[in-house]
């Protein structure tokens, strides 16, 4: 083969080639479809597909079709890792998730220092305390979350004493740590102070320390499966004080799992499709159309997570990286200009941000809102 | 001669007076609290004690398992804990595809025990003892992951909710409330080890059954159908890992992850309590059920699954054999 033969034939790959990758844009999500957060990366999963097919839909973003790839990051630190090089590697323009937030600390390195920008779903306060520019949240941080539940268990449900469980993992910690000081300020006592963790399937011995601490309240702060066995370890036991969460405890498929022994559980939540409101509550019924079961939050963040990308990068006119990341530090997005983001949505100069959330109680399987909160910073 | 006034009584640096007297040494309210705390103690072991022996009656049904296998095949199989999850999967699956709970039931006990009670044998253990137990006991692990995976992707990744036989709610035993659900569990897994004691023990099959584990020359020579009494204990093995799922699911959710905490505490509990004896098994089960409810209460969570561990350790040193086993020329 001639070198001209050799040269025709690069240019000939090029030529065919390079339209078929200037026609899309690659966005690598890496999420949870295996071990204890398979619920939570299912529904991310699935929010994220049926953004995608919308937005390619009505012709994508600046004319590009969305290549959504997931890779299962099994809720496992390393394989995490793993994945989100493979992703960088694969030139994505953006990572989306993970949602827990051990596999995020431990991966968004990886990210920042490809200068790749990475939407996450988790809540752990840690990881936007970092200075890293690149990772964003979709969720509200547990430590914005946690004054407006001490202040529900000190005036709504009147607690002098609170038993607390939590997850001994990144995001329970990061829970745990953030909750008790919130309580101690308004002068409730921690009656009790429980680490279960990661996988538990027994709860029995946890259930009977919380009832016999005796609290006025049980503030439980887990994953979902952990959540829902928590919450039938607590029935099977009797016990009948109120139970307070964030938004997992109140998640539908905490909900599904735990069946009736949900019912009356009460908490703050940040993303729900049952809220009073229109763009929530469209996307609950689009999302049962196509997977026949309600999403919880994380469908919701996997969704808007896909409608952030576009927003932002069609508001910067370009695929740039670093563009991308600068703009969103800061940016507002309404539903007025984009109704793909469900909810007006501000984020903060470290990645965080504020929204409107709600107080909720379960009540027949079904969670209702009993009031909204404001945006902290509107 | 005036005799020495003896000094006054005191009790927290208080000369000890007449109403205290009456009261006794402390104030009443703190003796109360005192007693209060006490009784709180008192009713969270019993609690203790009565969910450790609901999750250890599982673990023995369980470890009943790893010895009916090691006594007709002499060997482990490690597949006990996926044996244990699989049921409620197969009738969750059976649901799904439209059945009614009650055949989804009938489904999913029948084709687990034509699957994992004969087809184990049939396909599995007959095939691969002739070449000596570590292929036999290493294709049992690969059957876990096999079976592992399969729930996985086959069914769901997530765990499922599984319809409870058993009603929710406490019941007042020597003053404490002890959970209805953990006194079914233990009742009814109790029931079925003494049922399968008294068969192996009262009934011509059983004490042929017996005969063929201990040695199947010997029985083979004076006409018994080894082969058949073989089948019937991996039967048993199944209708054993059936009722341990049914029992069992509704507590911890049905998900294809379950078996490999059921199967290490059973294969703790086997080898605690002695893996060539059934009561070995149980009382085994027993111990290890108690030990991980009272490690996660008195020590912590985090520790639980290595305190069973401990006691392992403890037992192979000082009587390999297992605390009820019997002396063989191979120890476990």
């Amino acid at each position: 083969m001639t070198f001209k033969t050799f040269a025709a034939g690069v240019a000939l790959a090029a030529a065919f080639a390079a339209p078929a990758f200037a026609d899309t844009v690659k966005l690598i999500d890496v999420i949870e479809l295996s071990g204890p957060g398979a619920p939570a990366g299912t529904n991310w999963k699935n929010g994220s597909d049926l953004a995608v097919a919308e937005i390619n839909a009505k012709g994508g973003i600046l004319g590009k079709q969305i290549e959504l790839i997931h890779y299962d990051s099994q809720t496992n630190p390393g394989a995490t890792r793993a994945a989100v090089q493979r992703a960088v590697d694969e030139d994505a323009y953006v990572v989306l998730g993970p949602i827990f937030s051990g596999p995020i600390s431990a991966s968004m390195q990886i990210t920042q220092r490809a200068g790749v920008p990475q939407i996450v779903g988790g809540e752990a306060s840690a990881f936007t305390k970092q200075g890293n520019p690149y990772i964003f949240r979709t969720s509200l941080n547990q430590a914005d979350s946690m004054p407006k539940l001490a202040n529900y268990l000190r005036d709504e449900v009147k607690a002098k004493s609170v038993a607390v469980v939590w997850i001994n993992n990144d995001f329970g910690k990061g829970g745990r740590d953030a909750i008790i000081p919130e309580l101690q300020k308004r002068g409730i006592q921690v009656a009790a102070d429980i680490a279960t963790e990661s996988g538990q399937a027994d709860f029995a011995a946890d259930a009977i320390k919380v009832k016999n601490a005796n609290a006025d309240a049980v503030f439980v702060y887990l994953n979902e499966e952990e959540s829902a066995r928590f919450l039938r370890a607590v029935r099977q036991q009797g016990i009948a004080k109120p139970i307070i969460g964030e938004t997992t405890l109140l998640g539908a498929k905490v909900i599904e799992l735990a069946g009736d022994a949900a019912n009356g559980v009460k908490g703050h939540v940040g993303l729900l499709v049952d809220a009073p409101n229109p763009g929530f509550q469209a996307f609950g019924k689009k999302y049962m159309d196509k997977y026949g079961f309600t999403s919880d939050h994380n469908g919701i963040k996997g969704y808007t997570a896909v409608y952030t990308v576009k927003t932002i990068t069609e508001r910067i006119g370009k695929f740039d990286r670093e563009a991308f990341a600068k703009a969103l530090h800061g940016a507002r997005i309404d539903v007025a200009q984009e109704p793909g983001i469900l909810i007006d949505t501000k984020w903060l100069a470290n990645g965080d941000v504020d929204r409107e959330s709600f107080l909720v109680e379960v009540t027949n399987g079904k969670p209702v809102v009993k009031a909204t909160l404001p945006m902290i910073n509107p | 001669m005036e005799l020495p006034r003896p000094r006054p009584r005191r009790i927290l640096g208080q000369p000890l007076t007449l109403p205290m007297l009456r009261m006794g040494p402390f104030p009443l309210p703190g003796r109360e609290r005192e007693k209060n705390i006490r009784n709180a103690d008192m009713d969270q072991f019993l609690q203790l004690i009565v969910a450790g022996l609901a999750t250890g009656a599982i673990y023995a049904l369980a470890a009943i398992g790893f010895t009916l296998v090691w006594q007709t095949s002499q060997t482990i199989n490690f597949a006990q804990g996926e044996f244990v999850m699989l049921p409620a999967i197969l009738v969750l699956a059976a649901s799904h595809v439209g059945l009614p709970m009650w055949l989804a039931f009938v489904v999913g006990t029948v084709g687990f025990v034509l699957l994992f009670g004969f087809g184990f044998k049939r396909f599995l253990v007959e095939p691969m003892q002739r070449h000596g137990v570590l292929p036999l006991a290493i294709a049992t692990m690969a059957l876990s992951v096999l079976i592992k995976e399969a729930a996985k992707n086959g069914f769901s990744a997530e765990a499922q909710q599984f319809p409870s036989l058993v009603p929710e709610g406490t019941l007042s035993m020597l003053g404490a409330a002890v959970s209805v659900r953990d006194l079914a569990i233990f009742v009814v897994a109790v029931a079925a080890i003494l049922g399968l004691q008294a068969f192996i023990t009262h009934t011509r099959t059983g004490r042929t059954m017996q005969a063929t584990a201990q040695n199947p020359t010997v029985a083979r020579i004076l006409g018994v159908p080894v082969q058949r009494m073989i089948l019937l204990t991996f039967l048993i093995n199944a209708a054993l890992a059936l009722v341990a799922s049914y029992l069992i699911s509704p507590v911890y959710l049905a998900k294809f992850s379950n078996g490999e905490h059921i199967g290490l505490a059973a294969f703790i509990a086997a080898i605690v309590g002695g893996f060539n004896q059934i009561r070995g098994a149980l009382a085994g089960g027993f111990l290890i059920g108690l030990i991980d409810n009272l490690a996660a209460a008195y020590v912590s969570s985090a520790y639980r699954t290595a305190v069973p561990l401990v006691v392992l350790v403890v037992v192979i040193l000082v009587k390999p054999e297992g605390l009820l086993g019997r002396k063989e020329e191979r120890t476990v």
